[in-house]
């Protein structure tokens, strides 16, 4: 008996999703869990698995198109079997989806359906090779072969040309661990001289982020509190522990932040909370998201727990999660429940920034660059590591003081990182 | 395996084809009575006589002419420039005559000649007997173009080419007639056409022949102290250019320079970098470098020469720059 598959609610909030590609064509073998497609959601882009076994039989939407939540998308049974009269007629239906669908403001001078405009954005394929990126052609090949976006490495030829061990590297988990913290494919956009005006289509991913962040930025009243962190314990701490940890596990600065945060957070459970009307919800767990940039936003991804796993499951964790965002195939657990987060632009040799509350948490940590200074030590100038950070909180729920002190209770855990070990 | 010098090594190579086919005999300026300009044909004449060994006058067009003719009648003459800058007097006959005849005439002439010349700059001859104008001749379909770098190579080709019968323009290089290498007594063939592997490395893929051979060994040990195992192919013959073994350390590299005696701008180096690119496109990690000759006519002056052609230290610099 044939089963039509629908599309899938992948958040309380999903009221549609886009039909990015289909896995598996009509005819082939399908076996129950495989991935039979990925959508788009406001989020991220994720991967549909088949809750039935037995062949594609049919197809009911074409790639790019805008879904609504439990509508059907295809139907899998018996190879030969008859698919039902209403099934097909569904494929009519998904025309009037489509005419139905009217989303947001047409591009100028566009005449393409809304849907598909809306679908242009990252198969995460297409987003492999783009012409402006500087990498050789070997590097490219085996880029393609692995499915790796060359955007988000850092190439060490001349001219930061991404050669054969840069991807190679990437592919052992070397590159892919600085991932922690924010890495933009925006800078390496195309650099055209054009004097026409482009205009650049939302991705909903896009869209999802201007409406949270005008959410945040119109509706939270935040405040800001900065505090320098003295890091040459966590540095040499991080170096003597790396020595023994193969390539692809070794530590990050972030990952050590992200476990000194989830400690702070344990002290501060008013941090780690949520404003609600005539109430705040301090939240039983600690669930630390990191801000992870993607092609065409950022996504953050959430280790559950934080506080209770120890460092180096906690950066395996980050690790996983980063490269599943990064590659688009972001599964709805790693991006949900975070109850605070983290920015780091560390690796751009940022001094230190301020970032917008992710709501519904009620605060986020911005965190600049590890840098050796000059540092005045018991009257003496000496050369020290250093890294600000800033944290922005939601007003309503917490005030000036606490969260100093809890940025202090920060300085306790990342200036004497042995704390992060008991 | 006896070690001789690559002239002994031309020398056994034409004398054990002279013993073993009649038709085979040498012509050229001073290789009778003399022995040769670089002594190479020494005791030939007292062996063979004057039909076999001739002396000629000091007219390239006609020597290579004459040995044209003798080879479309079924002789196999071996006729020597004694520098390949004279082969310029006998242009017409080495590029438009003898490529061509066997083509022209339906198949019915074949040119079985050998030109040896002799190349290269070192020795201090001034700018026009110190060229290495090997990538002109290579040019030219129907002329095939041998240019060894050890006598183990040197003799074995010769003896192919002598027996070849196409004509066969074998160059051989003016400073390494005292090169030592072991080479196989009595029958020893080897191919023409057929690109060799001569030192294996992994980190990069360097393409030479001849001299230039000599120079990336050089810079391949002093490499190797720095931990770059540099990996060798000598290509032996520019025409029928084989191109597998060069393709195939690529790959494995993935990085390469090409290292040639004669000027870089439309050189062998050219040749070589342009076919890598478009038979292993997918396997280029870095740009190919070439290393070459500068773009000046040779000085006489010692140290100029020598900093003109190219050197082990510009192959290591080269090989460095594409590892960076």
């Amino acid at each position: 008996m044939a089963e039509t598959i629908n599309m899938p609610k992948l958040g309380f909030d999903m009221a549609e999703g886009t039909l990015v590609r289909w896995v598996k064509q009509v005819g082939e073998n399908i076996n129950k869990g495989d991935v039979l497609a990925e959508i788009e959601t406001d989020k991220a882009t994720v991967e549909v698995e088949s809750p039935a076994g037995g062949v594609v039989l049919q197809l009911i939407v074409n790639q790019g198109d805008v879904v609504p939540v439990n509508a059907p998308i295809a139907v899998v049974g018996v190879a030969g079997e008859k698919v039902d009269a209403p099934l097909v007629e569904s494929g009519k239906q998904k025309a009037d989806v489509k005419s139905d669908e009217k989303p947001a403001p047409q591009p100028q001078g566009k005449t393409d359906s809304a849907p598909q405009a809306l679908s242009t954005p990252q198969p995460p394929v297409s987003s492999l090779q783009s012409p402006e990126i500087k990498a050789s052609p070997l590097a490219k090949k085996i880029a393609r072969d692995n499915n790796i976006n060359l955007a988000q490495l850092q190439g060490t030829g001349p001219g930061g040309r991404v050669v054969r061990k840069d991807v190679e590297s990437a592919l052992s988990g070397g590159q892919m661990s600085k991932v922690s913290s924010l890495q933009s494919p925006i800078s390496s956009l195309p650099i055209v001289i054009s004097h026409e005006d482009e205009v650049v289509q939302l991705t909903k991913l896009r869209q999802a982020i201007a409406r949270r962040m005008t959410e945040s930025k119109t509706s939270v009243p935040h405040f800001y509190v900065s505090h320098e962190y003295k890091m040459d314990a966590v540095m040499a701490m991080r170096k003597q522990i790396n020595e023994y940890l193969p390539d692809n596990e070794k530590l990050s600065v972030n990952d050590f932040i992200v476990k000194a945060v989830a400690l702070a957070l344990r002290e501060f459970p008013n941090l780690n909370a949520t404003f609600a009307g005539d109430k705040v919800v301090r939240h039983g767990a600690v669930n630390v998201g990191v801000a992870v940039a993607v092609t065409g936003g950022l996504l953050t991804v959430v280790t559950k727990n934080t506080d209770q796993l120890p460092l180096r499951q906690i950066s395996g964790d980050v690790k996983q999660k980063v490269a599943r965002a990064r590659d688009g195939k972001v599964k709805p657990d790693d991006i949900e429940g975070s109850t605070f987060s983290i920015s780091n632009l560390g690796m751009y040799d940022v001094e230190n920034f301020i970032a917008i509350v992710n709501p519904p948490e009620a605060a986020i940590l911005a965190v600049g660059s590890a840098r050796e200074v000059p540092v005045v030590d018991n009257g003496e100038i000496k050369a020290g590591w250093r890294m600000k950070a800033t944290v922005s909180v939601d007003h309503r729920v917490s005030d000036g003081a606490e969260a100093a002190q809890f940025m202090q209770s920060l300085a306790k855990y990342l200036e004497t990182p042995v704390l992060m070990l008991v | 395996m006896a070690k001789i010098t690559m002239r002994e090594a031309i020398s056994q190579a034409l004398m054990e084809e002279m013993d073993r086919d009649p038709a085979v005999f040498i012509m050229g300026e001073e290789v009778g009575v003399w022995g040769g300009t670089y002594a190479v044909t020494k005791g030939f004449y007292d062996k063979y006589g004057p039909d076999r060994v001739k002396d000629t006058p000091i007219a390239e067009n006609a020597i290579i002419g004459a040995a044209i003719g003798a080879a479309m009648v079924g002789q196999r003459p071996v006729a020597e420039l004694m520098t390949i800058n004279f082969a310029f007097s006998a242009m017409d006959y080495i590029v438009n005559q003898a490529p061509k005849l066997h083509y022209m005439f339906g198949g019915q002439f074949t040119v079985p000649m050998v030109i040896r010349a002799v190349g290269g700059g070192g020795r201090q001859l001034g700018a026009t007997h110190s060229q290495t104008p090997d990538a002109i001749f290579a040019h030219f379909p129907g002329l095939v173009v041998v240019s060894p770098g050890t006598p183990e190579d040197a003799k074995g080709l010769l003896k192919s080419a002598i027996r070849s019968n196409d004509p066969v323009l074998f160059i051989e290089h003016a400073t390494m007639y005292q090169v030592r290498g072991e080479v196989p007594e009595g029958e020893h063939l080897i191919p023409i056409g057929k690109s060799k592997v001569q030192r294996v490395g992994k980190d990069l893929t360097i393409v030479t022949y001849c001299k230039g051979l000599e120079l990336s060994m050089k810079a391949a040990d002093e490499l190797s102290k720095e931990g770059i195992e540099a990996e060798i192919v000598d290509l032996r013959t520019l025409r029928p250019l084989d191109m597998e073994p060069v393709l195939a350390s690529f790959k494995k590299t993935n990085r390469a320079i090409v290292v040639e005696e004669g000027w870089k701008s439309y050189g062998v180096g050219s040749e070589i970098v342009s076919r890598i690119y478009e038979e292993a496109f997918d396997y280029v990690d870095a740009p190919i470098i070439r290393v070459a000759q500068k773009e000046v006519p040779l000085p006489y002056n010692r140290a100029l020469e020598q900093a003109a052609l190219p050197q082990a230290p510009d192959i290591i610099a080269a090989a460095k720059e594409v590892l960076r």
